[in-house]
């Protein structure tokens, strides 16, 4: 199930960010998750994969794979924004369109990132999460 | 007795500078975005709110007496604190962005005619581009802008060259700018403006809490700001008109208070300055601003420049330590703004990296994007903005935390 895969990767990035009390630590650590990434082929690197709303640029694709799975590709010129795209793309990617479009992404409040989902913040993390969802809806439809 | 220096005798009577932030003391270098506010501000408005509200020049009581008389007293405070001429010269705004719009709409509107020029800066800020735009684009007329040297000083040669050539109707200059700190002769300009025959704003929103201001000295048609960057309150600010200027204005916003008469068959508008003034005012903001200049002069605006100014060549030598990184604007004349980038890497991660540190910094292209497109500065800037109570101490430590940042992103 999706939604179980979703809700074990979200338990997994909890626990891990659990063992940092500094926020720079936990900076630190979205640093390195940034260099996981999966990319973004340059090519697609166009303002229709241009998510709004960051100071920094960031490139989100979503890809259907095996039927009814979603694979997330992302880049960002920023290093954090880039970690902070690559979290999310570790907790959704490859669970199905549907799981995703619903998905309660509770890791974000619990891990402290809640303050960067506010609309004024500048790196967009709610932005990126609303595309997510969009594009995942989107391939949903198609699917059903 | 010891000599105690500037921030040491202030720093007390600002209680936010007591707070942390991620568990560490906050340092607060995000003064041109807005400045914090000293206890006599604070306590001004609660005392306002808590002991004499009411509304003001209407009411025939006395708790309306009390409220018109600090908020007219605050006018007389604004007028003589940047040498205007009288209190009718100085129209309260939500701030420098709504003193803006009042000229585009009300000046502008009358004024400008297919074919005019408005003449600005490179350097303005947004809200001395867009609302000239607007009122430009209703009218058939057009904004051109003079060139900003590499450093960040203004293309004099360029203002003398646009001034012949577009013969503009109105010239808006910025007195400060509020991402480079370059300090702009703005005496000289309206005196070359005015002797080409236009009409003189000067946009004074980062000049005001960092330099005397001196309208006449200047020699503009008008001069706005914004009281939340000058230790007062959000919501409140300024336009300061030359009288004939104003009074051959058209009102903008109708509504109570700025009229003499009303009737179906024609209504007649009041005199300066409350014909610019629709509308119950922003009171105890109004007040505070007036409380905010005293504290400032309290202190000297010569006192606060000079601090500013060892501040701005402190962070100067003091940055230049770091490997990769330059400094935008490098005018000889700054306010206490030092705009940064550091090669590959992009601004937003140091800035997180230092909010998590403890230290408030803007970045981005702070509402200059065509100065940011002109210096080819894609992602903007870093910047560090001083006010009257930062200290040397918290730029070294600002400077140290920057060096973590980039060895953590390199």
């Amino acid at each position: 199930m999706s939604a179980d895969l979703i809700a074990s990767r979200q338990a997994e990035v909890i626990e891990e960010f659990s063992l940092f009390e500094d926020w720079m630590d936990k900076y630190e650590h979205l640093i390195e998750l940034g260099k996981d990434v999966p990319s973004i082929d340059d090519a697609r690197k166009t303002d229709d994969h241009l998510i709004k709303g960051c100071q920094s640029r960031v490139w989100l694709a979503a890809d259907a794979a095996d039927g009814s799975t979603v694979q997330f590709t992302a880049d960002s010129d920023a290093i954090i924004t880039k970690g902070l795209v690559g979290l999310m793309v570790r907790v959704l990617s490859g669970a199905e369109a549907r799981a995703i479009a619903e998905a309660d992404l509770h890791f974000l409040d619990a891990i402290g990132l809640h303050q960067h989902l506010s609309p004024t913040r500048s790196n967009g993390l709610a932005s990126m999460v609303k595309q997510m969802r969009l594009y995942a809806a989107a391939l949903a439809a198609r699917q059903a | 007795m010891v000599n105690l220096s500037l921030p040491e005798r202030i720093r007390k009577d600002f209680p936010i500078l007591q707070r942390e932030v991620h568990g560490k003391p906050l340092v607060y270098l995000d003064n041109a975005a807005s400045a914090q506010k000293p206890l006599s501000v604070i306590e001004g408005q609660r005392e306002y709110l808590s002991n004499y509200h009411a509304n003001i020049h209407r009411g025939a009581h006395h708790l309306a007496q009390l409220a018109t008389e600090a908020f007219e007293g605050a006018r007389s405070k604004i007028a003589a604190h940047i040498g205007a001429g009288s209190t009718d010269e100085i129209i309260y705004t939500g701030g420098s962005t709504d003193a803006i719009n009042l000229i585009a709409q009300a000046w502008g509107r009358a004024n400008l005619v297919a074919g005019d020029v408005v003449l600005v800066t490179r350097m303005e800020h947004h809200a001395n581009i867009v609302p000239w735009q607007m009122v430009c684009a209703e009218k058939g007329a057009r904004v051109e802008a003079v060139n900003v040297h590499k450093d960040g000083t203004l293309d004099l040669e360029d203002f003398a060259t646009q001034l012949e050539r577009h013969q503009p109707k109105l010239v808006g200059v910025v007195h400060a700018s509020n991402t480079l700190g370059t300090i702009n002769p703005a005496a000289k300009l309206c005196a070359q403006a005015r002797a080409a025959g236009a009409v003189t704003l000067v946009d004074g929103s980062q000049a005001l809490p960092h330099l005397g201001i001196d309208v006449q000295e200047i020699g503009c048609d008008f001069y706005v700001a914004t009281g939340h960057k000058a230790y007062g309150p959000t919501g409140i600010g300024f336009l300061y008109g030359r009288r004939e200027v104003l009074e051959a204005m058209p009102p903008w916003r109708g509504g109570g208070e700025m009229i003499k008469r009303v009737s179906f068959e024609g209504t007649t508008y009041n005199g300066l300055p409350h014909k610019f003034e629709a509308g119950t005012p922003h009171i105890s903001g109004g007040i505070a601003l007036g409380i905010a200049l005293d504290w400032i002069n309290g202190i000297g605006t010569a006192d606060i420049a000079a601090h500013e100014t060892a501040l701005v060549q402190h962070a100067h030598s003091a940055l230049g330590t770091l490997s990769g990184l330059r400094i935008i604007g490098t005018a000889p004349e700054k306010v206490g703004v030092v705009s940064l980038v550091v090669d590959g890497l992009h601004p937003y991660d140091l800035g997180t990296l230092l909010d998590g540190q403890g230290f408030a910094v803007r970045t981005g292209h702070h509402c200059t994007e065509p100065l940011m497109d002109h210096l080819k500065l894609e992602s903007g800037t870093l910047r560090m903005s001083f006010a009257a109570y930062t200290t040397r101490e918290e730029i070294d430590r600002t400077v140290i935390a920057l060096d973590r940042a980039i060895s953590m992103l390199r």
